[in-house]
């Protein structure tokens, strides 16, 4: 049976992965709608993080997380019609390096606007850890998970009963015979990039709050790729599976690797373990295989 | 290059590949080889000789990366890990074995180039994206393993101590030897390249990055293409990497994180994808980046009232840095290169250019 130590690092990790799930959504989000690969999903996180935790020192707690919202949308809209929507039909590397160059830009801009000094920002929880059993839970690492799991609840209807997410899914299809369908298909890209920022947002104010705000936030984004690559690009299912799997499998190498070989392994497990994925299931786990015409 | 060539009209596929398209091609680089190792080594300062010897270590880093991910069209986000490959391999051999130098670098490069081979195998099954997150893995595994395996990075600080090379005896340690010593390099990376680009292989690559089904189709093995095109840039970038440690002095992990992957894609974006000239560019463009924001911080600094903050150099940086790339991106995606050649294409005429 498992001991009390091994669950310990199983609940962490779940309750981390769903989190790292929230943003994995945001960047499954937009590679759904219009097959951007966004490399600045960490840097969404970390502006997200920084608006709600400058707003907090003057407004109360849910008002900056809203305004951390509003910020990062705007932002996207602007970010898809000024920079994305030139680069369409162009090549992968294009919009990656694109992505990049917006990740190093928010990067400087972010650190120029609000310094460099590692801001706290405080979540209105209780401080003192739950008790399940002999599993420790921390209350900020279980509110991140409820959150998370609430939005992947609403975008999965979303999704699949309303007209803009038939809209949206169609667009993902295949764009142009949804546009050929009378579907305005810039108009949904527009809208997958305003969702993305509500959950790079939103993803902000929860690790922000566990992690303090500073530039170290962005670090965040680079578990993404892990966590997409395991579940697929296009899923949103995958996208839950993806971060529960490097959730606990960070949680239970820095658990028992570390002491072997001298700490660190947390943060190159997950990727040896999405090679030895993508090897054996080249498209992740939920992925489907492109169709190539010549 | 910097000449015109109106009036020429290529009838064979040989003239069209010739390295010097024309006699004047050949003056032209004469030319350049005299400003190279003549006037600007006398007229430069110390500290511009310094900005040089960073440009040509730039030059050869993005070379390498510029055949993996310009013609063979395999995005390597694994830059600065493959450079810290070939930097301890040559730092290792240079220390443990006293090796010299022209033994130490391109051992360096050997074993950057198995390594390279070694991630381009999953090459065989994904491609895309997927192939460039598997590189953006080997490079967080290979800072992770010379950090953690002491047997590498020789203890806790993970640093190695270079000796300095040894030309003929005189050991290479002034901002001017070095200016002549990595010139070398350059030259050797730049002419193998050039060549690499007009043979078979090269061609192969193109084909691949361009379309790898019809490529498979008309007889290239899209594999093995990728492979040795995984192993030549592997093979230069880790020559980079030792130069790099040797101008240093030292072989330290922190030198080749992931900013540096980043620089170096952002190099062969801004000066041209699938260009030799474009990576010359390029390099010499991200490399002076850092010193022109300096500089100009402090020019226009004065006009604001109390002064600019000094600290906000790196942040300023990165907001060109990355303003530019997408500024590039958006507007002149073929880089530096093509703009160039739009300036020869428009003299190609000129005063007649109608």
């Amino acid at each position: 049976m498992l001991d009390a130590f091994t669950l310990i690092l199983i609940a962490n990790g779940l309750l981390v992965g769903m989190m790292y799930a929230l943003i994995a959504l945001g960047f499954v989000l937009v590679y759904k709608a219009t097959e951007a690969f966004n490399f600045a999903q960490g840097e969404f996180v970390m502006t997200g993080g920084f608006i709600a935790a400058a707003a907090a020192t003057v407004l109360p707690f849910w008002v900056a997380t809203l305004l951390a919202i509003a910020g990062l949308v705007a932002f996207c809209f602007g970010l898809e019609r000024l920079v994305l929507r030139p680069l369409l039909g162009r090549p992968i590397i294009a919009v990656i390096m694109a992505t990049i160059g917006v990740a190093s830009l928010l990067r400087g801009v972010v650190v120029l606007l609000f310094g460099s000094g590692t801001r706290a920002l405080t979540m209105p929880v209780q401080q003192t850890p739950i008790f399940l059993g002999p599993i420790m839970l921390p209350p900020i690492d279980i509110v991140g998970a409820v959150v998370s799991l609430v939005f992947f609840g609403i975008f999965s209807w979303m999704f699949l009963h309303t007209r803009m997410g038939l809209a949206m899914r169609a667009v993902a299809d295949n764009q142009q015979i949804a546009s050929a369908m009378g579907i305005d298909v810039r108009r949904y890209f527009a809208i997958a990039w305003a969702l993305t920022g509500v959950v790079s947002a939103l993803g902000g104010v929860i690790w922000g709050a566990l992690l303090g705000v500073d530039n170290q936030l962005a670090v965040v984004g680079l578990k993404v790729f892990p966590v997409v690559i395991l579940g697929g690009f296009e899923s949103v299912a995958g996208a839950i599976v993806g971060g529960l799997v490097v959730g606990v499998v960070e949680s239970l190498s820095s658990g028992y690797v570390d002491p072997l070989v001298g700490g660190g392994t947390k943060d190159f497990m997950p990727y040896v373990l999405m090679i030895a994925v993508l090897m054996v299931r080249p498209y992740g786990i939920f992925g489907k295989a492109p169709v190539q015409r010549v | 290059m910097i000449f015109r060539e109106a009036g020429t009209f290529k009838t064979s596929y040989a003239a069209d590949m010739a390295l010097y398209p024309l006699p004047v091609s050949r003056w032209a680089l004469a030319g350049i080889f005299a400003v190279l190792l003549l006037v600007l080594p006398l007229l430069a300062s110390p500290y511009a000789l310094t900005v040089c010897d960073l440009i040509l270590v730039a030059v050869v880093g993005a070379i390498g990366l510029n055949i993996l991910t310009g013609f063979a069209g395999q995005i390597s986000i694994g830059q600065g890990g493959f450079m810290a490959v070939g930097a301890y391999t040559a730092a290792k051999l240079a220390t443990v074995w006293s090796m010299p130098f022209w033994l130490a670098i391109p051992a360096g490069g050997l074993m950057t180039a198995l390594v390279g081979v070694f991630v381009g195998i999953p090459s065989l099954r994904i491609k895309g994206l997927y192939l460039a997150i598997a590189t953006l893995a080997a490079q967080f595994i290979i800072e992770w393993v010379i950090n953690h395996v002491t047997w590498i990075s020789g203890g806790i600080q993970a640093t190695i101590q270079m000796p300095p090379p040894r030309v003929f005896g005189v050991p290479i340690q002034s901002q001017l030897q070095f200016y002549f010593f990595l010139l070398g390099f350059a030259v050797l990376a730049t002419v193998a390249a050039k060549n690499f680009a007009r043979s078979r292989l090269g061609r192969a690559c193109v084909a691949v990055r361009d379309q790898d089904i019809a490529a498979e189709i008309i007889g290239i093995d899209i594999f093995r293409t990728k492979l040795i095109a995984f192993a030549i840039s592997s093979f230069i970038v880790g020559v980079a990497g030792a130069l790099y440690s040797y101008y240093l002095g030292i072989a330290n992990y922190e030198q080749f994180g992931l900013d540096v992957s980043v620089d170096y894609l952002a190099m062969i974006i801004i000066g041209g994808m699938g260009s030799v000239n474009g990576s010359i560019l390029g390099a010499a463009f991200i490399t002076l980046l850092p010193v022109v924001t300096r500089r100009g911080l402090a020019a226009i600094g004065p006009i604001f009232a109390g002064g600019f903050d000094i600290d906000g150099v790196p942040e300023v940086r990165l907001c060109l840095f990355g303003g530019l790339i997408i500024l590039f991106l958006v507007a002149e995606p073929e880089g530096l290169d093509r703009l160039w050649r739009n300036v020869r294409t428009y003299f190609r005429t000129w005063p007649f250019s109608y």
